[in-house]
């Protein structure tokens, strides 16, 4: 699907690895930023009605963030597991 | 240097020839160096192959960050590491951390400390795949946790 440049200065890309990116059955996908201050409140949005139990760690363009960190339309944020390489 | 490889490497191969690149004939007293490798065995099992996933650009950009922090911290001269990613197999080197500087403080502290980073912080996920037994087929499960290298 192409979007529009206004369509895509609305959303956020938000992006999934290992554990997570198979309980969720998805590898990114572009949400509306609309109502989203943190990126707290961008993984209640992308979690809600799904069980996931497991320890998420967040980042907001390819740095790690809180849970209070802010994000804004046309960043990309991305939700894993604990890492495990090395 | 930082490399990120789908390709198996020989991280000896890799040592000698960056060390003979990298043109400090005289410089450093020290090289310090960690070559983690895959093992066939873990938590118990059977381990027959392995997948690591990553986050290409942020496993980029966070091993860059710690390596300028490392230059930021310790005297060195330069920085070399190597990490695998996709299909390993058992005795598959995984990665190799190397420094080099004028004295072995500076070159033991600083090795450890990427390594250590690296285990904890940056973004790689293992996903091994384990053998078959007379109890269960073979499965695949992620590994959850790095234990703490201190």
């Amino acid at each position: 699907m192409t979007q529009t440049k206004a369509e895509k200065a609305m959303t956020i890309k938000v992006l999934y690895f290992a554990s997570l990116r198979e309980l969720l059955g998805c590898n990114e996908e572009l949400i509306s930023e609309d109502g989203l201050n943190t990126v707290g409140d961008v993984w209640q949005r992308v979690s809600d009605g799904k069980n996931v139990t497991q320890q998420v760690l967040y980042s907001i363009n390819q740095e790690y963030a809180q849970a209070e960190s802010l994000v804004k339309a046309g960043d990309e944020v991305a939700f894993f597991p604990p890492v495990t390489g090395g | 240097m930082i490399k990120i490889t789908e390709q198996p490497f020989d991280p000896w191969h890799e040592l000698s020839s960056f060390q003979l690149a990298m043109r400090r004939d005289g410089e450093f007293g020290a090289c310090a160096n960690f070559i983690g490798t895959m093992r066939d065995m873990n938590e118990g099992d059977a381990v027959n192959a392995m997948v690591l996933e990553h986050y290409p650009s942020m496993t980029e950009k966070h091993l860059d960050k710690i390596v300028q922090e490392a230059k930021g911290k310790w005297n060195l001269l330069e920085t070399l590491v190597i990490h695998r990613v996709g299909e390993l197999l058992p005795n598959d080197p995984i990665v190799l951390v190397a420094v080099w500087s004028a004295h072995r403080k500076d070159a033991f502290e600083a090795s450890r400390f990427i390594m250590e980073d690296l285990k904890s912080k940056a973004p790689f996920w293992k996903r091994e795949s384990l053998s078959a037994t007379d109890q269960q087929a073979e499965k695949n499960r992620w590994v959850g946790k790095n234990t703490s290298g201190y």
